[in-house]
């Protein structure tokens, strides 16, 4: 990564951490690992597998959440407070400057998941009283779920490219849900034909491929994860977020800033 | 200062005080409409359409869901048991939505099976749900003896064997399945068979509230056997002297027993007037089919005492 690049990371990461929403929205997330070991209670012999279900899908919803919100801030912040006139009157180019805002949030929103991460294996070892090996599976629908929020970032910041704030909140949460269908999107190609297939079979695959990074339940009964489905979802998250990050240079290479 | 002070004053004991209101208004309004729960309704009953509605935390979705059963079924047992109508869509839901919960199979078949109104009396539905759970987890040697006790509750004695025969070919089966196959394939409704399917759920079960039922289903069988016994010993005593005993002290000073009989928890039988052995204290032996006075009523909630 050079240096310019970092720098912006750098600074888009600082801004973020003195964001109260984010402080709130992770607090939540904890609050609701802790209440995870109350529902426990009030059910049958699933004390453990609530907390799993219930604190990865808290990490991943409120993640998604922070993604989205400040994602569709990072481009519109910087107009609105004309920072950006000064950023790009610097030698730094319209990529670079892309390119260093989604690093930043990326490496806030990995942060932000190792904390909230701490309170499920905190709640997890309360209910247990001990953890086992398997559990280090959840480390890697964990690791899905910082994939999840790379997509997200990127789509925030694609839209934000070119949109307003709410738009872009709205394109990117409608995406998420889009991409949570995306094996149904697929099945459905299948059954169609002519055009219409052609049509449903190529907005399946554009679509981010949100179901197969959600492995929450999976790992909840201490399923084992194949090896290739994680390296074939993170180089599938790579080109992915390459794929939006592209679109986002793109447009705002051509954006007129005046 | 002093009217800021006032205003904030005020604003507190206005809040303090209408939340107060709130929480009275709301138990009034529950007590007059006291069945307003949520429970009752089933807004989506589509197991297909939750998973599609869960976007992917269908784990979540599914505990959420047994938990509801749980709370559905203890609802309605807690006050005296009734219809279990949502019991089934229910535990559907909950499965189709996670295969894998084995929890949902191993009570939610015991909730159907249960005849009314301790359960559901929904025996067919139980099969089909722990068959469900089998398909879907099919190295797991506890479902099939699940569906093996549903089986025997249906008085179904050769699919009760064969069900345990399967579970026992699975590696980690406990032992104790390959002998319930062959003593359920010879003397299905025997007491002997039902001590021992209760004594393996007693030893496998590492779930307090199951142990304590084993225990108070062996129990009950105990005093059945020994309420059996004991109604023959006063047959005797009936013969000998042409009358019915007041009590067990008559039996034992002519020599038919060295002492007054015990039930299993220690507590002296009985004999009615009509020659009937009856338990002392029934409410403390649920399940029991023989010794219970006459006209008594068994408690809708069996109390289960400690499995010691």
């Amino acid at each position: 990564m050079n240096s310019r690049i970092f720098h912006i990371a750098t600074n888009t990461f600082r801004e973020a951490v003195r964001d109260r929403v984010l402080y709130n929205l992770v607090a939540f997330a904890l609050l609701i690992s802790a209440a995870a070991v109350l529902v426990g209670q009030i059910s049958i012999h699933i004390e453990r597998l609530v907390v799993i279900n219930l604190g990865l899908t808290a990490v991943s919803l409120f993640g998604i959440v922070i993604a989205i919100f400040i994602g569709i801030g990072l481009v519109s912040k910087e107009i609105d407070k004309r920072t950006l006139y000064t950023v790009l009157s610097r030698p730094v180019r319209r990529w670079e400057f892309i390119a260093g805002k989604f690093f930043g949030l990326s490496g806030t929103l990995v942060v932000n998941t190792f904390f909230m991460a701490i309170g499920v294996f905190a709640a997890l070892a309360y209910v247990s009283h001990h953890l086992v090996a398997a559990d280090l599976w959840i480390l890697v629908a964990l690791y899905f779920i910082v994939l999840q929020f790379v997509i997200i970032t990127a789509l925030a910041l694609f839209f934000s490219s070119f949109s307003t704030p709410i738009f872009s909140a709205l394109f990117a949460f409608l995406l998420f849900i889009i991409g949570s269908f995306a094996n149904d999107l697929r099945n459905f190609a299948a059954l169609t034909h002519g055009v219409t297939r052609w049509f449903a079979t190529a907005a399946a695959y554009l679509v981010p491929n949100f179901s197969e990074l959600n492995v929450i339940a999976e790992v909840a009964h201490g399923a084992t994860i194949p090896a290739r489905l994680i390296i074939l979802n993170s180089v599938y998250v790579a080109v992915y977020a390459l794929v939006l990050l592209s679109g986002a240079v793109l447009i705002f290479e051509r954006r007129n800033l005046k | 200062m002093i009217r800021s002070r006032t205003i904030t004053a005020v604003a507190a004991t206005t809040l303090l005080a209408s939340m107060g209101a709130s929480i009275f208004l709301v138990r009034i309004i529950d007590r007059e409409h006291p069945t307003a729960t949520l429970q009752a309704t089933l807004y989506i009953s589509s197991p297909k359409m939750l998973k599609r509605l869960s976007l992917g935390y269908e784990g979540l979705l599914a505990d959420l869901y047994w938990t509801r059963v749980v709370q559905y079924f203890g609802g309605i047992h807690r006050h005296g048991g009734g219809q279990y109508k949502l019991l089934w869509p229910l535990l559907n839901i909950t499965t189709q939505l996670d295969p894998h919960l084995i929890p949902a199979y191993e009570f939610g078949g015991t909730f159907l099976v249960a005849k009314p109104p301790n359960g559901a009396g929904a025996p067919q539905q139980a099969v089909e749900l722990v068959k469900f759970g089998i398909e879907n987890n099919p190295s797991d040697w506890h479902l099939y003896y699940d569906l093996a006790f549903i089986y025997y509750d249906m008085k179904d004695y050769r699919n009760s064997a064969q069900a345990f025969l399967r579970g026992s070919q699975l590696p980690g089966a406990h032992p104790f399945l390959k002998i319930m196959a062959a003593n359920m394939a010879q003397h299905g409704g025997d007491l002997a068979t039902a001590r021992m399917m209760w004594t393996a759920t007693y030893q496998t079960t590492h779930d307090d509230m199951i142990r304590a039922n084993a225990v108070a289903h062996l129990r009950a069988i105990q005093a059945d056997a020994e309420v059996t016994q004991l109604d023959q010993i006063v047959q005797i005593y009936h013969k000998r002297t042409g009358k019915f005993p007041a009590g067990f002290a008559e039996i034992v000073s002519v020599g038919l027993l060295k002492e007054i009989p015990v039930d299993p928890l220690g507590h002296p039988y009985k004999v009615e007037p009509g020659g009937n052995v009856v338990v002392s204290e029934p409410a403390d032996l649920p399940f029991l089919n023989k010794g219970l006075p006459e006209g008594y009523v068994p408690s809708i909630v069996p109390k289960l005492s400690p499995a010691e």
